[in-house]
C-alpha cells in the first residue's frame, strides 16, 4: 500500500497576494475532511527563518502544497536547505486557482509533480553562513 | 538573535483516543484564528504524518475526556512538550490560550517582521553579482565558493523590488509581490526582455545616478548654510530618487529612508567593490 502525499496548507498570513475566499475555503474544506495536514502561517517566513520543519516536509515522502506559484515555493525551500523533491511535489497555485480546483487537487490521490525542473539539488543553493546572518 | 536562531511553537491539535474531536466548524474557527496569529498547526488524524518538531516547543490542544490529556515526552528530550484542554473554548479563546503559552516560552511572537525578502531561482541565476552590487541594504553577500546568496534577509525593505528589477534574467523573485515574473510566476521571453531593459537603472535616468548623487552633494556642500536646511535636504533627495523610483518600482517610504547621498554613494560604492571582489575570486577560481 502506498503512503498517500502528505498535505501542506500555506495560509500566507502576511500579503494580501491569495485571494482570502480561496484560502478560506480550501481551508475549510481540509478541516471538514478526515485527512491530517499541515497548515502554516506564512512559508515565507519559515523559509526566512530556514524552520526545520520545512525540512522534514520536503524529505517525508511526497506533498502536496497548497500554496502560491511552483517556482517560488521551489526556492523558498531551497533557501531553506530543505530542498523539495523533484518528482515528489505538486505544487497547487492559490493565487491563480479556483478554491474548487484547488481542493481537487489536493484531495485527489494522484500526485502532479510541477516543480520546475532544473538544479534544485542541496550542493547547487549557496552554503549556509550563520555567522553573517542579519540580528534582529 | 538572527531570523534562524529563533524557535517558533508548534502547535498540533490532537483528536485522537482520549480526547473528543471538534466539530467542524470550530475546527475551521480554531485553524483560522490560530494561523492569523502566526502559528503552524499540524492538524493530526489517522492517515499522514506530520512533521517533525525540530527546534520548537510544542503545545498539544485537544479535548481531553475529563479535562486529563495522554501522557506524551519526546525520547530524545529536545523538545519541549505542553498539553492545554480547550474544552468549551471558543476560536477566540483558543487563540488567547496557546499566546499565552507562548509567552511562556522562548518561542518568539510571529508577525513582528513581515517576511519580505528576495528567493534566487538558481536555475536562472548566472552569478553575475548585479544584485549585491546594487543592493544598498547588505541583503546580499557570497558563500565560500563565490555564489552568490541572501545573507541578510530582514535587511530587505518592504515592498521594494528593485534589485529584481536589475536582475539580467529575471531569477530573483518577491513571492508575495503582486505581479510575475517578480511573484514567482513562469518567466516568459517578453518578461525577460523587458527585465533585460532595467538592467541598468543609471542609464534610464540618462547617467550614472550615483555620480549624479555625488554632484549634487558637492553642490550642496558649496551652498549657504540657509540652503541646506532640513526641508531643503528632503526635497532634494525626493527629486533626485523620484525617477529611480519610478523606474524600480520602489515605494517612497523606502527612497526617503535612505541616508544622505554621500551616505548612499558610500554603500554603493561598497556593493559595488563586494561585487567585482566576488567576480574577481570566481575567475581567479574557474
Amino acid at each position: 500500500m502506498t503512503t498517500p502525499p502528505r498535505i501542506l496548507y500555506c495560509h500566507c498570513n502576511y500579503a494580501q497576494v491569495v485571494p482570502k475566499e480561496v484560502k478560506e475555503a480550501v481551508l475549510k474544506k481540509l478541516c471538514e475532511s478526515g485527512v491530517a495536514f499541515e497548515a502554516v502561517a506564512d512559508l515565507c517566513e519559515m523559509s526566512a527563518r530556514r524552520d526545520p520543519a520545512l525540512q522534514r516536509l520536503a524529505e517525508g515522502g511526497t506533498v502536496k502544497i497548497a500554496a502560491c506559484f511552483p517556482r517560488a515555493v521551489k526556492w523558498l525551500f531551497a533557501a531553506a536547505q530543505a530542498p523539495l523533491p523533484a518528482d515528489g511535489a505538486e505544487v497547487i497555485n492559490m493565487r491563480v486557482q479556483t478554491a474548487e480546483e484547488v481542493s481537487a487537487a489536493l484531495f485527489s490521490e494522484e500526485l502532479k509533480p510541477n516543480l520546475p525542473k532544473g538544479k534544485a539539488a542541496p550542493a547547487d543553493a549557496p552554503s549556509v553562513q550563520p555567522e553573517t546572518a542579519a540580528a534582529t | 538573535m538572527s531570523l534562524q536562531d529563533q524557535t517558533t511553537l508548534r502547535i498540533v491539535l490532537y483528536e485522537g483516543d482520549g480526547s473528543q474531536p471538534l466539530e467542524a466548524p470550530g475546527r475551521f474557527a480554531a485553524m483560522t484564528a490560530l494561523l492569523e496569529k502566526g502559528f503552524a498547526v499540524t492538524r493530526a488524524a489517522a492517515a499522514g504524518a506530520p512533521a517533525r518538531a525540530d527546534r520548537s516547543s510544542l503545545l498539544v490542544l485537544g479535548q481531553f475526556i475529563g479535562g486529563k490529556p495522554p501522557q506524551a515526552e519526546d525520547a530524545a528530550g529536545e523538545v519541549s512538550i505542553r498539553f492545554q484542554d480547550i474544552t468549551g473554548f471558543d476560536a477566540a479563546r483558543i487563540a488567547e490560550s496557546v499566546e499565552s503559552a507562548r509567552a511562556l516560552t522562548s518561542a518568539v511572537k510571529q508577525g513582528d517582521w513581515k517576511p519580505w525578502f528576495p528567493v534566487i531561482d538558481y536555475d536562472r541565476c548566472t552569478n553575475c553579482m548585479q544584485c549585491l552590487s546594487f543592493c544598498l541594504f547588505g541583503v546580499y553577500g557570497v558563500d565560500d565558493g563565490q555564489k552568490i546568496q541572501v545573507q541578510n534577509n530582514d535587511n530587505c525593505k518592504t515592498n521594494c523590488p528593485a534589485c529584481s528589477r536589475v536582475c539580467p534574467e529575471a531569477a530573483i523573485m518577491f513571492p508575495k509581490y503582486k505581479a510575475g515574473p517578480i511573484n514567482g510566476d513562469v518567466v516568459s521571453d517578453s518578461d525577460l526582455n523587458r527585465e533585460k531593459m532595467k538592467v541598468d537603472i543609471s542609464a534610464l535616468l540618462g547617467g550614472d545616478v550615483y555620480s549624479m548623487l555625488r554632484e549634487r552633494s558637492e553642490k550642496a556642500q558649496s551652498r549657504f548654510s540657509k540652503e541646506r536646511d532640513a526641508d531643503k535636504a528632503l526635497k532634494e533627495r525626493q527629486k533626485c530618487l523620484v525617477k529611480l523610483a519610478q523606474a524600480g518600482d520602489i515605494p517612497a517610504e523606502v527612497l526617503m529612508s535612505l541616508p544622505s547621498p554621500d551616505e548612499i554613494m558610500r554603500r554603493a560604492e561598497e556593493a559595488k567593490a563586494k561585487g567585482q571582489a566576488a567576480l574577481a575570486m570566481q575567475k581567479q577560481t574557474s
